[in-house]
């Protein structure tokens, strides 16, 4: 087994439980579907440079929502979006880059009749800064929002040129949050510098039960910096999931309140107090609902940690 | 891109594979009954090509061209570019290469007077390959008959089609096998990274089509 990097570098086992601990008890509140605090919504952790809370389940569109003009396919985002915002989700994330995605997302929040409790996170991705504007803005209608929660620089790209804009955009009250984004572990000193030198509300990337790199330093540095973390590829694509779904679910998962392999590794995840959101992404209603389920109940502890990245990678 | 020895096939894979398929499923539906036109065509040029007909080279050509630039138009452009924003530029090639078999056409770029024996059976190989292994193939893979697809109407067939006939000829430029063989290549990557069980079958045809157009570069002819 592959001994677990400490989630605290810096600190003891015992003061990293502890604060784990304080922050499972503090800092994740039930919310209810249009973002007020409830007893029985998912769990929320607070953005950190506003203190307003985010439930730590969001819905990633990758690949899954790209369904082009397909009537039927639109129908079934459109459901999914539809059990998202039941269950009690805000952040949905999506990309220029991911076709026509968000177009998808605009036709069923028009259909959804645009629910308050939206958090729209969009993506630049351009590699020409003067034409940062002209993106966004047409993200902007594909959506079919009056603006964007958070956008983000895609994969580093022409990051220099987007985040003046970005942040001017927020000066300027048309943004709320500013965000960067990686994934796959790529370019992590480069972003780690970033994160250092400029006032970021978000930062984006890959972290899962097999892939934890961003243990050693960028969850760390987002947890001094006050930067909010939001995590892709919290299955490797489906990958874990499709691997683990021959092997019978151990009965320890029970004690975590799990029901699927999916939701174990979503609490290994969530369970790191420096994330704020994971944002799987699913075109199943069932999928939708089973991942917003991991936002509720308890979250591991070291131990089950330890226990969680034992079995995977015994069996992935 | 930086890094970008650490990027995959996969990584650049934008839809699903269920996605491609109802996509072709619903270009299908939408084409219909233009698939029987296609393949009586398709048969009708390999027909004309074979027998070595009086103009067979700049009929072949021209019928070639018109379908290449359908599947640029109403598949690429139309269709497939709703889900990847690479196929504007797949329809730009397969309008370049629409143009040069037009080209072709007109100036009798194509001549069907005689062939090697060896040569004429790789290209009747992959002509067979076009017109009855793909959309066997795609069968044998699972997929319903509503998605197969047809020489003529979509890209695949169309281009081991096109690397047929070209083989079959005596004398074709290689200019014209070039966007076919890396249709076929790019085509056969995708397949395979979406674990499509025929995806060897693009690769394959290019391969034997780049090897023989080599072949007889080296030997002058």
């Amino acid at each position: 087994m592959t001994p677990l990097p400490p989630r605290f570098p810096h600190t003891s086992r015992r003061q990293a439980l502890t604060a784990l601990a304080a922050l499972g008890a503090a800092a994740s509140l039930p919310l209810s579907a249009n973002g007020q605090a409830t007893a029985d919504g998912p769990l929320a952790r607070p953005i950190p440079s506003s203190g307003e809370p985010l439930p730590i389940v969001g819905l990633g569109t990758w690949i899954t929502f790209n369904v082009g003009n397909d009537r039927a396919l639109r129908e079934q985002s459109t459901a999914v979006m539809r059990a998202f915002f039941e269950a009690g989700g805000r952040l949905i994330d999506s990309s220029p880059m991911y076709g026509s995605a968000q177009d998808v997302i605009g036709d069923g929040l028009a259909r959804l009749g645009r629910p308050r409790a939206l958090f729209a996170a969009d993506k630049v991705w351009v590699g020409s800064g003067a034409r940062g504007p002209e993106q966004i803005e047409t993200s902007r209608q594909r959506w079919r929002v009056p603006r964007f929660d958070l956008l983000q620089v895609h994969n580093l790209l022409a990051w220099q040129e987007h985040l003046p804009t970005l942040m001017a955009m927020k000066a300027e009250g048309r943004l709320r949050y500013v965000g960067i984004t990686t994934s796959e572990g790529r370019r992590h000193r480069e972003f780690e510098q970033i994160m250092r030198e400029h006032p970021l509300d978000f930062v984006q990337f890959s972290y899962n039960v097999l892939d934890r790199e961003a243990e050693a330093r960028l969850l760390p540095l987002a947890r001094d910096r006050r930067i909010a973390v939001i995590v892709n590829r919290p299955f490797r694509q489906g990958d874990l999931t499709r691997a683990l779904a021959r092997h019978p679910l151990p009965s320890w998962a029970a004690e975590i309140g799990c029901s699927t392999w999916a939701q174990v590794l979503l609490k290994f995840i969530l369970a790191h107090p420096a994330v704020t959101c994971a944002i799987p992404a699913t075109s199943s209603v069932d999928h939708v609902r089973e991942n917003l389920a991991a936002a509720r109940g308890p979250l591991p502890d070291a131990a089950m940690l330890e226990r969680i990245v034992a079995q995977v990678e015994k069996l992935a | 891109m930086s890094e970008w020895w650490t990027y995959r096939p996969s990584d650049f894979l934008l839809f699903a594979p269920r996605t491609y398929y109802r996509l072709v499923e619903t270009y299908n539906a939408e084409s219909w009954p233009w698939q029987a036109v296609a393949l009586a065509a398709a048969l009708a040029l390999v027909a004309l090509a074979w027998r070595r007909a009086r103009h067979a080279g700049r009929i072949v050509a021209l019928g070639l061209a018109l379908a290449w630039s359908v599947i640029a138009w109403r598949f690429h452009w139309e269709r497939y570019a709703t889900i990847n924003w690479a196929a504007t530029y797949f329809a730009a090639a397969f309008a370049l290469q629409a143009l040069l078999l037009a080209w072709a056409g007109v100036v009798g770029g194509l001549d069907y007077g005689g062939a090697s024996r060896r040569r004429r059976y790789a290209g009747l190989a992959l002509i067979v390959t076009a017109l009855a292994v793909v959309p066997f193939a795609a069968l044998a893979a699972g997929r319903p008959w509503r998605q197969l697809e047809v020489a003529g109407l979509s890209p695949d067939p169309t281009a081991i089609l096109t690397l047929g006939l070209l083989l079959v000829a005596r004398r074709a430029h290689w200019t014209l096998s070039a966007v076919p063989v890396l249709w076929c290549l790019a085509s056969g990557l995708t397949l395979w990274t979406m674990k499509a069980p025929d995806a060897f079958i693009p690769m394959l045809a290019a391969l034997v089509a780049a090897a023989a157009v080599a072949s007889l570069r080296l030997r002058g002819r």
